[in-house]
Formats: structure tokens, C-alpha cells, sequence
């Protein structure tokens, strides 16, 4: 086997092994629930009637793994094996099928309430890059340029604070002067294109500011290059020269950090959408799984978030390959 | 040291005197509602305004700063010494336990976002201080792991470390006494950041309703109090505190770790 080849097979090895335990955590996550998950979601005061037939309609009945270690009729813990009976395997038979179970709620199926909601998170995640992308260029660019003047300082500390002004300060903040306040636009919700303009801004502030660092960074070592020499020698303009061939070259590690950047948008999504009142998946989480106790919704989204993620971590890293042959070799 | 890592210092230092001396400081129950003076704007007897239930601000800010506190620095502890361990017994040893650690185990952990992790860890175990840490770090050890296996890796092909295989030092003694003090430098830097993310997010947790239970201070509790349309019409202020005093931590420990990053790593200054 070539080395390339052998190492395409161990990556794809190892995300399959990194799937199967992500889904695996995903499954036993249910049982770490202090108590009786039935309890939990029916209340104290449901008749051992209604929590049996709860449990026996969502598989909680069934004992949780292949294996066990239950209390005996003598007080004592046994090693007891159950065999293919068991949660674990119903789960992911399950998933295989592509069912995540039913609303511990509503009874809907969770799978179609994920894909109901997936077109808007992922709506607001391209917004919030868009914007990220759109001031973190041009500022990147300047302070790049102008390295170690007072544009470049005000430029740099301008991103540390962007990166440390969290999600849920900005939002509210901007909810109050532009919707309260000016009244222009709503300040919650996803009915008119405008909408998504104050959680896109909220969500892409943070990359904004760590993508301005890296496009200046970036700038920085590609304007030390021989190939900039030979440009601006042959009579191109300085804007040429940064648009034409410095971005072109420094963007590569610009596209790597924003592929795995994926990860916090999708994770601060689910902040964004409980500001705005944004009906995306972590709106799903936060309101109707955590908020109503509706394990199964919240096994649901975090796996269809943490694949989503780690699908967007392989293509990235494909991409930063192919687009930079050098790292191929190594 | 640049002058961003010193004024970083200066609001670190100061928030931690707040956090210490907070009864003191505070001249209000946190408590205490009071109706008839909700809403009211700063001045000299609630210098941040009162909130939507009468409470003082003020008062709530400065007890927040414990809450956050107390959760960066347990956080940030537990997490750099699993993560060293860990860490360095992937590096010290490499072969097998080095690509069942940092090939698999490191990589599940990288697999979730952070965040995403830790709100699920709570959406299960249930609310509350110590399930919040225990959730932040359960995502925070391998950051430290992986840094600390890069330098162990390093730092064990040094002619030292040789040497004092040579004069019959066993592994331990190599790993605890040779290589480790010389490889945590970049720890500093990483549990200074660490402390940012840690109060960012025990923030966003509360903010959730998965942290600190209300009517507890947390700066995210606040802020989610402060957030409702008739709160935000009323006292812009009850959010524009807490959400100030996040800011200016989460800021100064940033400024801390990227001046300590530049002095310990000369190449990178001005970059």
C-alpha cells in the first residue's frame, strides 16, 4: 500500500471509530440522568400504571447495555449478561434506520423535528461566516499592511475584545438599540429576510475577530515573500499585489480555521437562537429538550450537531490538502 | 512584558480583590427584592440601578465575580493536572499508549464542540455548581493534554534527559524531575486563556439555565434576567453590567495569555 493510500485508510478508520464512539456516548448519556428518567419527564405524581407504559413505549423498560450489574433478590450486585436486548443495540438499529426515537413529549419522531430545523441553523451559520468573512478581510488586510502602527495596535485589540465579548451580551445589546430602541428591525423570530441580519451579527462576531488575527498574521508572512518582490518589480500596484497574490496564498490557513471554527458557530448557535428566538436546532435543545426534560430531543441534537461538526472537521482538512500540496508530503 | 498583559493583570488582580472582599464591598443582600424600587436607574444609593425585581445590581455584580472566579480556578486546576498527566504519559512513553491517547482518546474529545459537551453533560446530570464544573472539565483536560504531550515530546530528546538516563534515573524521576519542568512553560499561557474560556463559559451555561440555579448572581443568570423586551425597555443597565463585567474578565485574561504567549515565544512578538 502507498503511504498516501495507507494514510487516506487510517483517517477514515479513525473517523469511523470516532463516529461510533460519539453516538456511543450519545446513547449512554440517558442513563447518567439522576434517578428515573421517567420520573423526571412525568413527575412525581404520574400512577405506576403511567410511568410503566411510559417506559415500555420508549424502550426504557429494556435493560441499558449488554451487560449489567443488578441488585439480586439477596442484596447483592450480580454480573448479569442480557444479550442483544438491550437499549444500547435498539439505538442504534435505530439510528441505522434513520430513527432517533420519539418525543418524549409530542411522540413526533425526533429525526423529522431535526430535519425541520436544520435548514435554519444552518442558514444562520453561513450568515454569521459571511459576516465574519466580510470585516475580517479588509481589517485583516489593513492591519496586515501596516504592521506595528497604531491602526495595527487599535485593529488588534479591537479583535481581542471581539473575541471576548460573548454572544449573549452582544445580542441583548443589539436587541435593545435596534429593535427597542430604533425600532428597525424585530427583535425576535424568522419571518422576513431582515431577520436574521442581528443573530448573523451576533453569532459572526467572535470569528470575525479570530479571522481578522489570522488574515493579518497571514498577510504578514506572505508579504515577506520572494514572489511579492518579483510583483511589485515588475511595476504592479501595492493593491495588486495584496489582493491579487498575497490573499490568494494567505488565505489557505484563513480557510482551515474557518472549517474548524464550524464547531463553535454550531455551538453558539444554540445561544444565538435562544436570543433571537431562532427556530434552528439549538432552539430544539434548549426549549423542547433541556427546557421540557425531553431526553430523547436532546440526544437528537447533540448528535446531529456533533456530526455535522465532525463531517465539516474532515472536509476541511481534505480541502487544506488539496489546496496546500506541501502538507500532503509530510 | 507589554503593556496589554499589565493592564490585564491590573483588572484581573482587582476582580479578585472584589471577589474576596465582596461582603464588604456590596452594601445589599443579593437577595433582597424590592417591588417598589424595581427598575431604577444608577445613582448614589444602587450605583448600577436595580433590576426588574428591585435588587441591586451592584451588589449582584460583585458576588458574581465569586461565582466566576471560584469556577475559572477550580477548572482551570483540575484540567491542567489531568491534562499533564495525561498528557505526559502519551509523550514520555509514545508507541502504543501514545496512539490509543492522543491518536483516539484526544480526538473523541476534539470530535464534540466544547460547549456543546458540556450542555449536554448538565442537560443530564441536572443543574448546578458543581455538576457545571464537573462539565467544564471533562472538556478542558485535553487542550492541556495535547500541549503538554507536544512539549514532552520535545523536551525528551534533550542530551539532559540522555544524561540523566545514562546516570540511572528511572522513568518517573525522568518524567517528573527532568522533562516536566521543563516542558509547562506554555502551560501558563494555556491555563491563562483556560480562565477565559472557563468564566465564558460557566456564563453561557447559567445564561442557559444550566449553570448556577437563579436566584444565584451569576453574571449569565443576570444577563438572561436583564434580556426580555419590557427589562430591556425599562433598565437597559440591569444588562449592560454583568454583561461589562464578563467582558472585562473574559478581556483580561485574554490580554494576559497573549502577552505571556509573545514573551515566551520571541518569534511571534509584532506578529
Amino acid at each position: 500500500m502507498t503511504p498516501k493510500l495507507f494514510g487516506l485508510v487510517r483517517r477514515i478508520g479513525l473517523l469511523i471509530l470516532v463516529v461510533w464512539t460519539v453516538v456511543s456516548l450519545v446513547t449512554i448519556l440517558i442513563e447518567m440522568v439522576p434517578g428515573d428518567p421517567a420520573v423526571a419527564v412525568l413527575g412525581e405524581q404520574a400512577t405506576p400504571e403511567q410511568l410503566a407504559q411510559f417506559r415500555a413505549k420508549h424502550g426504557l423498560d429494556r435493560p441499558p447495555f449488554f451487560f449489567g450489574f443488578p441488585i439480586d433478590k439477596n442484596g447483592q450486585r450480580q454480573f448479569k449478561w442480557y444479550g442483544l436486548n438491550n437499549r444500547y443495540d435498539d439505538y442504534w438499529i435505530a439510528i441505522l434506520h434513520g430513527d432517533l426515537g420519539k418525543s418524549f413529549r409530542t411522540d413526533q419522531p425526533v429525526f423529522g423535528l431535526i430535519v425541520e430545523r436544520y435548514p435554519a441553523t444552518i442558514e444562520l451559520a453561513i450568515a454569521a461566516m459571511l459576516v465574519a468573512v466580510a470585516i475580517a478581510i479588509p481589517l485583516g488586510v489593513i492591519a496586515g499592511k501596516n504592521r506595528g502602527t497604531l491602526i495595527d495596535n487599535i485593529l488588534s485589540v479591537l479583535a481581542l475584545i471581539g473575541i471576548s465579548l460573548p454572544g449573549f451580551v452582544i445580542g441583548p445589546m443589539l436587541v435593545y438599540i435596534f429593535a427597542v430602541k430604533l425600532g428597525w428591525l424585530a427583535p425576535s423570530g424568522r419571518f422576513e429576510w431582515s431577520d436574521i441580519i442581528l443573530p448573523a451579527i451576533t453569532l459572526g462576531a467572535a470569528l470575525s475577530a479570530i479571522l481578522t488575527r489570522m488574515v493579518r498574521s497571514s498577510v504578514i508572512e506572505e508579504l515577506g515573500e520572494g514572489y511579492v518582490r518579483t510583483a511589485r518589480a515588475k511595476g504592479l500596484s501595492e493593491r495588486a499585489v495584496v489582493y491579487k497574490h498575497v490573499l490568494k496564498n494567505g488565505l489557505i490557513p484563513v480557510v482551515t480555521v474557518l472549517g474548524l471554527q464550524l464547531g463553535i458557530l454550531l455551538a453558539g448557535a444554540i445561544i444565538t437562537e435562544k436570543i433571537f428566538g431562532w427556530p434552528g436546532l439549538g432552539l430544539l435543545l434548549v426549549e423542547d429538550g433541556i427546557g421540557k426534560r425531553d431526553y430523547r430531543i436532546v440526544q437528537g441534537c447533540v448528535l446531529a450537531i456533533s456530526t455535522t461538526y465532525i463531517i465539516a472537521n474532515t472536509l476541511t482538512d481534505m480541502l487544506y490538502r488539496w489546496l496546500d500540496p506541501r502538507i500532503r508530503v509530510s | 512584558m507589554n503593556r496589554l498583559s499589565i493592564i490585564g493583570l491590573v483588572i484581573v488582580i482587582i476582580f479578585v480583590l472584589v471577589a474576596i472582599f465582596a461582603p464588604w464591598i456590596a452594601h445589599y443582600d443579593v437577595g433582597a427584592t424590592n417591588l417598589a424600587m424595581r427598575y431604577m436607574p444608577p445613582s448614589a444609593a444602587h450605583w448600577f440601578g436595580t433590576d426588574s425585581t428591585g435588587r441591586d445590581i451592584f451588589s449582584r455584580v460583585i458576588f458574581g465575580a465569586r461565582i466566576s472566579l471560584e469556577v475559572g480556578v477550580i477548572v482551570v486546576l483540575v484540567s491542567a493536572f489531568v491534562g499533564t498527566i495525561i498528557g505526559a504519559v502519551a509523550g514520555f512513553y509514545s508507541g502504543w499508549v501514545d496512539s490509543v491517547l492522543s491518536g483516539y482518546i484526544f480526538n473523541i474529545f476534539l470530535a464534540f464542540p466544547g460547549l456543546l459537551l458540556a450542555i449536554a453533560l448538565v442537560a443530564f446530570l441536572g443543574a448546578g455548581l458543581n455538576k457545571l464544573i464537573f462539565a467544564l472539565c471533562i472538556i478542558g483536560w485535553v487542550g492541556y493534554a495535547r500541549l503538554i504531550r507536544a512539549q514532552v515530546l520535545k523536551v525528551r530528546e534533550y542530551d539532559f534527559v540522555q544524561a540523566a538516563r545514562a546516570l540511572g534515573a528511572g522513568d518517573l524521576r525522568i518524567l517528573f524531575v527532568h522533562i516536566l519542568p521543563n516542558a509547562i512553560q506554555p502551560l501558563i499561557v494555556q491555563a491563562s486563556l483556560g480562565m477565559a474560556g472557563a468564566v465564558l463559559s460557566e456564563a453561557s451555561l447559567s445564561f442557559l439555565g444550566l449553570g448556577v440555579p437563579p436566584p444565584a448572581p451569576s453574571w449569565g443568570v443576570m444577563i438572561e434576567e436583564a434580556r426580555d423586551l419590557s427589562t430591556l425597555q425599562a433598565a437597559p443597565h440591569a444588562l449592560i453590567f454583568p454583561g461589562l463585567a464578563i467582558a472585562l474578565t473574559v478581556l483580561a485574561f485574554n490580554f494576559i495569555g497573549d502577552g505571556l504567549r509573545e514573551y515566551l515565544d520571541p518569534r511571534q512578538r509584532g506578529r
